[in-house]
């Protein structure tokens, strides 16, 4: 091979350089969030927590495409409690802080949906009627 | 080699002419064959159902405001905006035109029905205040001119419907909509909505918003707020449904729908 002693080095300083955010931090991905459970005590969700936890947008999508295309806002049943479909109407009931419950994870995944600029959050809410 | 260049000019010349002038040629052939296809789909085909009895099919939604009564009780109109405003967080700019949101809104008679000739003008006509909204029309332009789909008619029922996820703030949608029915949000709407009411969103900067007939409202067996407000100046129901109450009222009075010429086909009628 050519020129090994420039490429040799070169590589392993490409290498080391690309995977700097891993070794940087001691090969740790962060504490693992933890969200915070509905606070009025309940247990049960519209699917398992682990569906939820991977799924939750795709779950979204769909009930916002029958509420606003297919006309099917009929209240979805699970386990004798009706929910309507909806982030605002139905998730955020129970998990009352974007903050304390959504933002956790999101944050961590570097992920930012834009849902809470048209969804008004419980504590918008309350905080609209405060200033009035 | 300069007779070679005039010679490759030429060629060139005219293959580009020919590739210009295919189509052309193709449509002016296959043109009479297309049409024959597609006419009961479009244009011709509709008009001429126009003419004939139409026979209506699926529900249609629709509106029939009784302007004696609005002239009559013109708080009425103010207290039908309200309610559209508050269940609807739609933000108040305290008259900043360019701002503006309107879902139901007033209007003069000759701003509102336009093609309507207006020479000599009944008392009660210069006088009263027309609401106006989203006409739902049966033959929508601004759900052509949308290019994302985020504005749609609802075949279920003809509500002209959108879908706010999808909205990238094109604006072509408020260029074909005929009556202004539409509205832009040039900057967040949040801190000037007074009061939100939780069970529906608000809008973010960037997006167009207009009337959607209350589906929200409608889903739970709720009448308008607009209808529910105005103490029956407004019927509202299924116009393709010869018993319901609004057909009743349109076989017995003479409306007038908003600049009936364009061939919308509106869907909210006035009794004036
Ligand atoms: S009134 Fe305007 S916005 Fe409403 S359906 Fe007709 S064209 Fe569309
Ligand atoms: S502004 Fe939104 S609704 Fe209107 S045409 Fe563009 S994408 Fe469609
Ligand atoms: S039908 Fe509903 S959304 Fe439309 S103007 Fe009336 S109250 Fe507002």
């Amino acid at each position: 091979m050519y020129n090994k002693k420039t490429i040799i080095p070169g590589l392993i300083i490409f290498v080391l350089f690309v995977t700097f955010p891993v070794w940087f931090n001691g090969l740790d991905a962060g504490p693992v969030p933890k969200p915070e459970m509905p606070q009025g005590g309940q247990k049960e969700c519209v699917l398992p927590a682990d569906e939820m936890r991977a799924s939750h947008m795709q779950l979204l999508n769909e009930w916002r495409d029958d509420v606003l295309r297919d006309g099917g806002r009929d209240v979805v049943t699970v386990a004798g409690k009706e929910y309507r479909k909806g982030l605002q109407m139905a998730c955020m009931e129970c998990h009352t802080s974007q903050e304390k419950f959504c933002d956790t994870c999101h944050i961590y995944a570097s992920v930012k949906p834009y849902c809470w600029d048209c969804h008004i959050t419980p504590e918008a809410a309350t905080k609209k009627k405060e200033t009035r | 080699m300069d007779n070679q260049r005039r010679k490759f000019l030429k060629i060139a010349g005219a293959s580009a002419l020919a590739g210009i002038g295919a189509p052309t040629l193709v449509k002016l052939t296959a043109g009479d064959a297309l049409a024959a296809a597609k006419a009961p789909a479009d244009g011709h085909g509709a008009a001429a159902k126009d003419h004939g009895p139409e026979v209506p099919a699926g529900i249609r939604l629709a509106m029939v405001i009784d302007m004696r009564v609005i002239a009559a009780k013109p708080h009425l109109l103010d207290k039908a905006i309200t309610a559209c405003n508050e269940v609807h967080n739609i933000p108040d700019f305290g008259g900043d035109r360019k701002n503006e949101i309107k879902w139901l809104w007033k209007a003069s008679f000759e701003a509102v029905l336009t093609d309507k000739s207006y020479t000599r003008l009944s008392k009660m006509v210069q006088n009263t205040d027309f609401p106006v909204l989203c006409n739902h029309c049966e033959n929508p332009p601004c759900v052509r001119a949308c290019p994302t789909k985020a504005t749609f008619k609802l075949e279920k029922n003809g509500i002209v419907a959108m879908d706010y996820h999808r909205c990238i703030g094109c604006r072509f949608c408020m260029a074909a909509c005929p009556y202004g029915a539409r509205s832009f949000n040039w900057q967040d709407p949040r801190p000037f909505v007074k009061k939100y009411n939780n069970d529906f969103p608000t809008r973010m900067r960037g997006v167009v918003e207009k009337c959607n007939f209350c589906s929200e409202r409608l889903a739970l067996g709720q009448e308008p707020a607009c209808v529910e407000a105005c103490e029956g100046a407004i019927t509202f129901g299924d116009i393709n449904d010869p018993h319901s109450e609004i057909s009743k009222v349109l076989d017995k009075e003479f409306t007038i729908q908003r600049k009936p010429t364009l061939g919308t086909n509106p869907s909210v009628f006035y009794i004036v």
